[in-house]
């Protein structure tokens, strides 16, 4: 409020409204925004390039790359391509998470979705479009099963979709009668390890896909109105939001990019394997987007920061391939990387970091 | 009085008809693999050519659904029980039961760890060391691991018997040919994908396979997988790199008959014909069966690969 002295009521109405105004902007929620941005994206981003470092070290040849069949061709290619299906089952998780919820079933719907585009090519005559609409088709209706258990029937996140994780792996076996289905498409196949402009087309999926995601959640209300359910959803409620339509399109959309990573997925093997096809995938979405900063109580969500998530994981991965230690490590490497990554992403540990240097200090300034 | 004389004869012929005709009850892992299919659907032809009545469990990977099955066997009364274990350990309980129901049983496939060996009658599995050293011995014979040989390894799951015992076969083959060496040696957890994966990295880790003469993989899936990945390097599988693995399955003589693949051994899917044998011996009074009963696979070529295709895929 304005603290001159004398002045008119009128003006001084006018004054203070306008400042309401200026308030309320200058508070007003900005969507992905937040006063700390900088950290948040820098941590990850710390981290990824340490992991590069560190393959560099281990391999000097790292960070070449060659062209080859008119493609790019090298290690840094290799961890993009194969974090795609990752990522967009971390782009829809991240949306899920951030309603407060979580979806378990990714996993099991890629495997539903690959079946059916392995078995849609053996059959028949099916054009690749209708072949890929089907599939995502299916993941919908995967996706819709859970959003409706959640919303609609009021079951926990957690339960509703363990129930599709692990029916939909058996509803794949299924459909594949037990066998892993391969089939000869090229065409097909092209989505999962062919290239266009120099990238793998799973590359370029996902970048499609985090850009059509990005503008429909940041450039509409819907990603706000995420957010306000994973913060409240009965608040949301009482201020108009449809919080349960708003549940049910997460999931729904979870499960149409569940539903491209199953596709990604089966034309790299050209085959589908129902079960192993995204098989704790569903874990390490989840690690992803938490790597990314988003908290699992929802309410918010960050789809780039998710997918450098998603990198950290397979960088960390191919590292340890070419690390050449022995396996029995891989799983304890990982989860020691894993735990170092989050612990820098917290605050309250940096600080307690902070606290144990300055006090070194001191002690070393005394001495 | 004639009533009754024939209901007890009924009864009679009745027990009497279902004591006659054999009754199994085989409680399978699951359907998790091509092999693990073929494994159920040759012990259930096994069963139906020797006039056996065959009660089928499928435990879709899940020990719990196996004792329940055993312990639906026992109550059924079957006169004897296949088991092909999903691990190894917490069979002493239904084992009990079973012995003290005086049914016998016989572990197929993977081990049980049990304190007291007559709790089975016998346990058939395949020798995956020999498998191993077959696959060692035909690679040792060509040509190319004649001179220096640079090998690549894809190991199966980390723990599991047939990655354990497979790659002991292989390197007891290997330490008499010093100019070989395994270099590079990572899990691709018998998977397709994971193969692919993993070899990608491990030919861009050896300057692009150059130098790299063989691929040896703990199973046919992830040779498949590595076959693609060799292929989009650059570089000729089959030819500039032999690849060798185990299993057998049908899409691996595709592999092998387009020239891909050199060389699979058979993980034998045929485990039911012997099984019966035990148990049939068993019934009619032999009780001093061996222990453990060993099968192998034969080595296959791409010489036989179009015709074993051909034959297997109609299956």
């Amino acid at each position: 409020m304005t603290n001159e002295g004398v002045v008119v009521d009128q003006t001084h109405q006018d004054q203070s409204k306008a400042d309401q105004l200026k308030a309320a902007r200058q508070a007003r929620y900005s969507p992905g925004q937040s006063a700390h941005q900088f950290s948040l994206y820098l941590y990850p981003l710390v981290a990824l390039a340490l992991l590069l470092l560190v393959n560099l070290l281990l391999d000097p040849q790292f960070f070449s790359l060659q062209w080859q069949d008119g493609r790019l061709y090298g290690p840094l290619i290799d961890i993009v391509n194969r974090s795609a299906p990752v990522a967009l089952l971390a782009i829809g998780m991240s949306l899920v998470i951030a309603t407060g919820g979580i979806d378990l079933s990714v996993g099991a719907v890629m495997a539903i979705c690959g079946a059916v585009c392995a078995n849609l090519l053996v059959l028949g005559d099916w054009s690749i479009p209708a072949v890929i609409g089907l599939a995502v088709l299916t993941g919908l209706a995967c996706g819709l099963v859970n959003g409706f258990m959640v919303s609609y029937l009021g079951i926990q996140p957690i339960v509703a979709t363990l129930v599709l994780m692990v029916a939909g792996r058996g509803v794949a076996q299924l459909l594949n009668q037990g066998q892993i289905v391969t089939f000869q498409n090229p065409d097909f196949a092209a989505l999962g390890s062919g290239s266009f402009l120099a990238l793998p087309v799973p590359v370029w999926l996902v970048l499609l896909a985090l850009l059509m995601m990005q503008l429909l959640l940041r450039r509409t209300a819907l990603g706000l109105f995420i957010e306000a359910v994973g913060c409240n959803a009965k608040a949301s409620r009482y201020l108009g939001i449809d919080d349960r339509g708003i549940k049910l399109t997460v999931y729904l959309l979870a499960g149409g990019c569940a539903a491209l990573a199953g596709i990604i997925a089966t034309a790299d093997i050209q085959g589908s394997d129902a079960n192993n096809a995204g098989l704790w995938l569903e874990l390490d979405a989840i690690l992803a987007v938490v790597i990314g900063g988003a908290a699992l109580t929802g309410g918010r969500f960050s789809l780039p920061r998710a997918v450098i998530g998603v990198l950290i994981i397979q960088a960390l991965s191919t590292t340890i391939v070419v690390s050449g230690l022995p396996s029995k490590f891989n799983l304890l490497i990982k989860a020691l990387v894993i735990l170092l990554v989050l612990m820098l992403q917290s605050e309250l540990f940096r600080n307690q970091l902070k606290t144990l240097f300055s006090f070194g200090k001191l002690r070393g300034g005394k001495a | 009085m004639k009533i009754k004389s024939i209901v007890a004869g009924l009864g009679l012929y009745f027990i009497c008809h279902s004591s006659f005709a054999t009754t199994v009850g085989f409680a399978q892992v699951g359907s998790e693999s091509g092999w693990r299919t073929s494994f159920s659907e040759s012990v259930k032809a096994e069963a139906k050519k020797r006039g056996i009545k065959l009660k089928f469990s499928d435990a879709q990977q899940k020990q719990e659904n196996q004792i329940k099955a055993v312990r639906s066997f026992i109550a059924q009364g079957v006169d004897a029980i296949i088991i092909a274990p999903v691990v190894e350990t917490g069979w002493t309980p239904v084992l009990k039961e079973a012995k003290r129901a005086r049914i016998p049983v016989v572990i197929v496939d993977r081990n049980v760890q049990v304190q007291d060996e007559s709790l089975f009658v016998t346990r058939i599995a395949s020798d995956f060391v020999e498998e191993g050293r077959k696959a060692a011995t035909w690679l040792m014979s060509q040509p190319q691991a004649q001179q220096q040989c640079n090998i690549i390894e894809l190991q199966g799951t980390v723990g599991a018997t047939a990655a354990i015992e497979r790659a002991k076969g292989f390197n007891q083959v290997l330490a008499q040919h010093p100019q070989a060496k395994i270099v590079r040696s990572q899990t691709a957890e018998f998977t397709r994908a994971k193969g692919k994966e993993v070899m990608e990295s491990l030919l861009k880790a050896e300057q692009g396979g150059k130098g790299i003469c063989a691929l040896w993989a703990h199973n046919d899936e992830m040779a498949l997988g590595a076959i693609q990945a060799i292929k989009e390097a650059g570089l000729k599988p089959g030819k500039e790199l032999l690849v060798v693995s185990v299993d057998a399955v049908p899409d691996y003589f595709k592999a092998m008959a387009d020239g891909d693949a050199n060389a699979t051994v058979e993980l034998n899917p045929h485990l039911g014909g012997p099984a019966f044998d035990v148990i049939e011996a068993y019934l009619k009074g032999k009780k001093d069966t061996a222990k453990l009963i060993r099968t192998t696979g034969d080595l296959f070529l791409q010489d036989t690969a179009a015709a074993e295709y051909e034959k297997r895929r109609l299956n």
